[in-house]
């Protein structure tokens, strides 16, 4: 069932985070893109803006339910996917990959320590339901 | 040639040089406006205007109204919102003459009539929510919100405190985190337990000394009375944390229990849920905040006051957080409900809530074999099922919304509360007979049969309304919201 790739660490806010030469590409997950359904809008920072780990950096709105976007990890942000602003369905459609939404150059870097691997994201999503 | 059609908006049926008016001629010189206008304000092109007759905005219009879908004509089981009928007799007290054509600056020596319902249905919202002190301005259920978190924000002051957050559950409307924002404070997402519950754990490793308000809904966005209100209600006061009630769930409990004697220090009152006053088009809403003592002194001003026998305005009051509403609030709303309130007196008002509760529970335990429940019952004013069994087969909440428009009634709410999967929240309400709620549960039974045996005819579902399934991602991702002229 589980769409979790091995190489990715997660939060328990359904966001992913993928190390890149010691840059941190983020996302959100397949089950969170599954949960929200049709994503219809996404907003988020600028680059250059900060991000603080566990801190909403951004919203994502479906046709159910508009959620925040926490960062995983503190730093600023070095690129943002301004694509999504005009398909906001890569989301749905690509959600590790063109759905990508910013990367961070952390100031932290040991919280990527704290993050879930994919063996603890699938026990969490497996303990807490659906 | 087809007749024009109810979808066409009133600019596009016409046609060009049609007017629905002959004036005489003037019998005054026309001035040129290049003579007495600057230039700068002229327009050069005349204004995209509908060209119509009038038996055309007639039949236009007269369609659109044929459309129209309400507690009047359908079963509307919107969870939340309390769709209970509307007594006739409020139009009739809200038309009487010396209420609908009463200016609202008249001197309060001539409005008597008036300031004296204000003053009297003030006093009975406060008896019923056992609060000390109603403020009947705030136009709808999320400006009393906000109404009573500023005044929580400025008793927090008056005390020296700095207080910067306040605490909502995941479970909450969402107008609760709206408003508490909109009122400068950060909002603090709580986590509830599965049944909607507050986790006092929780909820006391959040009571920081910064912390100025709890806000909570009770009975529960799962339709569940929470049970340690009081035990919340205390833990929060030893912090010096305000609580507030989001008084959308009201009418469950009228007459059974208040929210003053649940330890709450501010509650609003949606005039349009519990009082029968219109949702919607046919309102405006009307959303009175009432508090305890201490928090007094901040509301909004003008308060309508006794003095002797004579009604008055009250501006003289310097700690209110200042005029919310144009004029005295949405005052034909309140004529409305001081109607339904005096028609039904305390013991009608009881009986209001205890029907209510019972016709949710007889739709929850018709449902319960054929759809999950959220959370064990016995509920109260409303029962939110889920439909994760449905989905399993392809078949979603907002799959059986859909089907249930074919079959004659209005959707319930979906996909809320969030804490509930494929959430459907139904509130059937007081007014409705046992006949009506029967065959709305015979439609879902229905309905969970076409899920497990014909899921095609959900999925194409509504063929009977006059559109059919509507692209919501479309309309969301591109929406077009107002129409521009075909040069």
């Amino acid at each position: 069932m589980a769409n979790i790739p091995a190489e990715l660490r997660y939060t328990k806010d359904h966001e992913w985070a993928k190390q890149e030469g010691g840059r941190i590409r983020v996302g959100i997950t397949h089950f969170a893109q599954e949960q929200l359904g049709d994503v219809v809008f996404v907003e988020l920072p600028k680059a250059g803006a900060r991000a603080t780990a566990k801190k909403a950096f951004g919203v994502v709105e479906s046709v159910k339910a508009v959620s925040d976007l926490f960062a995983p990890l503190s730093g600023e942000v070095v690129e943002v996917n301004d694509a999504l602003a005009k398909a906001p369905e890569t989301v749905n459609g690509d959600p590790y990959g063109k759905g990508w939404m910013i990367v961070i150059a952390p100031s932290a870097p040991r919280e990527w320590d704290g993050l879930l691997t994919a063996s603890q994201y699938e026990e969490f999503l497996a303990q807490s339901g659906p | 040639m087809a007749m024009p059609r109810y979808d066409k908006l009133v600019f596009e049926i016409g046609a060009p040089g049609r007017v629905g008016y002959s004036l005489p001629a003037s019998d005054v010189p026309v001035e040129d406006p290049r003579a007495g206008i600057p230039d700068s304000y002229l327009r050069r092109e005349a204004p995209a205007l509908p060209e119509v007759s009038e038996f055309d905005v007639v039949r236009h219009y007269s369609r659109l109204s044929q459309l129209n879908y309400g507690v009047d004509t359908h079963f509307y089981p919107l969870g939340s919102c309390t769709m209970k009928y509307n007594p006739k007799l409020n139009e009739t007290m809200a038309r009487l003459p010396g209420f609908a054509r009463l200016h609202p600056l008249t001197p309060p020596a001539s409005a008597q009539g008036a300031l004296g319902l204000m003053h009297d249905l003030a006093q009975m919202l406060g008896e019923i929510a056992g609060m000390d002190a109603v403020s009947l301005q705030p136009a709808a259920g999320a400006q009393g919100e906000l109404a009573g978190v500023l005044m929580i924000r400025a008793f927090h002051r008056a005390n020296g405190e700095k207080r910067t957050k306040v605490l909502v559950p995941d479970s909450a409307h969402g107008t609760n985190p709206a408003s508490t924002a909109l009122a400068g404070y950060q909002v603090v997402q709580l986590k509830s337990l599965a049944n909607g519950d507050v986790d006092l754990a929780d909820l006391e490793a959040h009571l920081a000394p910064d912390v100025a308000a709890f806000m909570i809904t009770q009975p529960n966005t799962l339709g569940l009375f929470e049970q340690r209100i009081l035990e919340i209600t205390d833990l929060c006061h030893a912090r010096g944390v305000q609580v507030y009630m989001d008084g959308a769930n009201l009418n469950a409990i009228l007459g059974i229990t208040r929210p003053g004697d649940l330890g709450f220090d501010v509650c609003h009152f949606n005039l349009h849920k519990t009082f029968t006053t219109p949702h919607g088009g046919g309102g405006p809403g009307a959303g009175p905040v009432g508090v305890k003592s201490h928090l007094e002194p901040f509301l909004p001003a003008p308060v309508v006051v006794r003095r002797g026998e004579a009604y008055a305005l009250d501006w003289k009051r310097p700690k209110s957080i200042g005029k919310l509403q144009a004029f005295w609030g949405n005052f034909g709303m309140l004529v409305r409900a001081y109607t339904y309130i005096r028609t039904m007196g305390p013991d009608g008002l009881r009986e209001v809530s205890e029907n209510a509760v019972l016709n949710a529970n007889y739709i929850m335990a018709r449902l319960a074999k054929d759809y999950d429940v959220a959370a064990p019952g016995p509920c109260m004013h409303e029962c939110v099922l889920s439909a994760r069994k449905q989905k399993k087969l392809g078949v979603t909440a907002m799959d059986i919304a859909k089907r249930l428009l074919d079959l004659g009634f209005y959707a319930p709410s979906t996909y809320f509360p969030l804490i509930v999967e494929e959430a459907l929240m139904i509130e059937p309400t007081e007014t409705e007979s046992k006949e009506t709620l029967d065959a709305f549960c015979d439609a879902m039974i229905q309905i969970a049969r076409e899920a497990e045996q014909s899921p095609a005819v959900i999925h194409e579902a509504p063929v009977t309304t006059s559109v059919r399934r509507l692209d919501q991602t479309r309309a969301a991702r591109e929406p077009d919201l107002r129409w521009a002229p075909r040069r």
